[in-house]
């Protein structure tokens, strides 16, 4: 098991070498969606009794530790099929779960630097929120350990870097939208939601949301978020050897 | 000591390997010739873990190389024959990482670095970032780097490729070197004087099969020792003669162009296989 954590020694260096220039390309997207959303089209509109601004912020949280853990997959993919790197770990004595546990490490921690982040924004704006409820913390570490355990196992499955940026278009993308970041799911026909019931993101921004308020969470989506996690992760630990061929 | 028995690898229908057989003993320089795609690297890639055999058993010095796995990859360094140092880490972090990955103890791990950065002539690069070093550098701490958790196996695919003269042999040296402190060296290669200078016994591969294996020596004498090559109607025909006088003596009725020289590996894969590895 100690394998795991060579693998993620090397994503801290990487990360650390990289991070000036990961912590531009993190603010990014989300000063965009406060700046268009929150601050300049919400600023009139309510939900559930709070400002849009202090609703966009928690589905922001959601949203970035989604896209920030699932991008460890891209990560991955240059490592093996441009730099060749993958295969040092392929010779190395380490099994394949430490593998999938160092990579998916280094998502989870991609993804909690992007929530820090958009915090910080947030303060910027002027919002404080309930930051110091183990909950919310739970609910960030599920969230970010599903994506980042999914990407790790469909890394090891794609033929190219293009097939890891199509998931992204087609799985990532929709659900950033759709998983109650930018809206409350209620407002949706019951259809909708029934479907959005089994998308992991629509659990993560509701629970990091009810923590965030200081309302009652509801252990459902922490159950669903840990077992689709649990799945994702004993996946991703069984597609490591496939990618030896 | 390598040992594999009825190796075969196939991707669908297309063979890569054909149930190869080989022992080498431990500390020997073994060579595997072979024109590309005769199943060099696949044989390699089967041997380190990074490619599933389809056939045949295969050991690592007594360790099964899938049922011991982890304790097969502890005998063996890997050199691939692309570059896969981290650019983005320095020299002592690429080797450190790989120290971490054997678990090498910290103290022994920063002996073991420095000892072998001193050994290479990168001691003082330690700092520098991968992407700055040249070809030559990085072909050299690709090596160290196989060789931080002093491995009792040596696997080296292609390691000159696309190296000038200079310094392939500067890389020759330091592979001779590793050798000569008891490192078993299993060494791919489509270089024939690499082959020729470095090996101790050579196995030529053609179309996944191993179709001989003996000392350079050895295989060199099955067709002779002096060659003539002559241009005949835009082809080069090669003349094979036991002795230097017996091949003088041949030349002195040539009419048209030709040179005398010695017989080399890759006139005995010729006479083989009715091509050249390169």
């Amino acid at each position: 098991m100690y394998g795991w954590l060579a693998v993620y020694y090397r994503e801290l260096l990487i990360l650390k070498r990289r991070f000036p220039k990961m912590l531009a390309s993190m603010s990014v997207s989300p000063l965009l969606y406060l700046i268009a959303f929150g601050y300049a089209m919400g600023k009139t509109v309510m939900i559930h009794g709070h400002t849009y601004m202090e609703f966009l912020i928690p589905g922001l949280v959601a949203m970035s530790s989604m896209t920030r853990a699932f991008g460890i997959g891209s990560e991955i993919n240059i490592s093996r099929f441009y730099w060749h790197i993958f295969e040092e770990f392929q010779a190395a004595p380490i099994n394949n779960i430490s593998y999938a546990l160092g990579e998916t490490l280094a998502g989870m921690t991609r993804a909690l630097f992007a929530v820090i982040l958009i915090i910080l924004l947030g303060l910027l704006f002027g919002v404080v929120l309930r930051y110091d409820s183990p909950m919310f913390w739970l609910a960030i570490f599920l969230n970010s350990f599903v994506f980042s355990s999914l990407a790790v196992g469909l890394a090891m499955i794609v033929k190219s870097h293009a097939d890891q940026a199509m998931l992204t278009s087609f799985v990532i993308t929709p659900m950033a939208f759709l998983g109650g970041t930018f809206f409350p799911l209620s407002r949706l026909p019951v259809w909708a939601q029934d479907i959005l019931y089994f998308v992991p993101l629509s659990h993560a921004s509701k629970a990091i949301r009810a923590a965030s308020f200081g309302e009652p969470v509801s252990l459902t989506s922490y159950l669903f978020l840990a077992g689709i996690g649990a799945a994702f992760f004993f996946m991703a630990v069984c597609f490591v050897n496939r990618a030896r061929d | 000591m390598i040992d594999f028995k009825d190796l075969g690898k196939k991707y669908g229908a297309t063979y890569a390997l054909r149930g190869v057989t080989l022992h080498v003993p431990e500390g020997e320089f073994f060579a595997y010739l072979g024109p590309n795609g005769a199943g060099k690297s696949t044989t390699l890639r089967i041997l380190t873990g990074l490619t599933r055999r389809t056939s045949g058993e295969a050991y690592l010095n007594g360790f099964h190389i899938e049922r011991d796995s982890l304790q097969a990859k502890r005998q063996c360094g890997l050199v691939p024959q692309a570059i896969n140092l981290d650019q983005e880490l320095t020299v002592y972090e690429n080797l450190n990482l790989h120290g971490l990955l054997f678990r090498i103890p910290a103290a022994e791990r920063s002996r073991k670095i420095n000892e072998l950065l001193d050994y290479i002539g990168l001691g003082d690069r330690q700092g520098s970032l991968v992407s700055r070093l040249s070809g030559g550098m990085k072909r050299r701490l690709t090596i160290a780097r196989a060789l931080v958790h002093s491995p009792r196996i040596l696997f080296l695919d292609e390691p000159t490729v696309g190296l000038d003269a200079g310094i392939r042999r500067r890389i020759w040296a330091l592979i001779k070197k590793i050798q000569n402190n008891g490192t078993t060296i299993f060494l791919t290669t489509h270089y024939i004087e690499e082959a020729e200078f470095l090996a101790e016994r050579v196995a030529f591969l053609d179309e996944g099969r191993i179709i001989a294996v003996d000392t350079p020596q050895a295989l060199i004498a099955r067709q002779g020792t002096w060659a003539i090559d002559r241009v005949v109607d835009d082809d080069i025909k090669t003349v094979y003669f036991k002795t230097r006088e017996e091949a003088t003596q041949y030349s002195v009725n040539q009419e048209e162009s030709f040179s005398l020289r010695r017989v080399n590996l890759e006139d005995a894969f010729l006479a083989l296989t009715g091509k050249k590895v390169k």
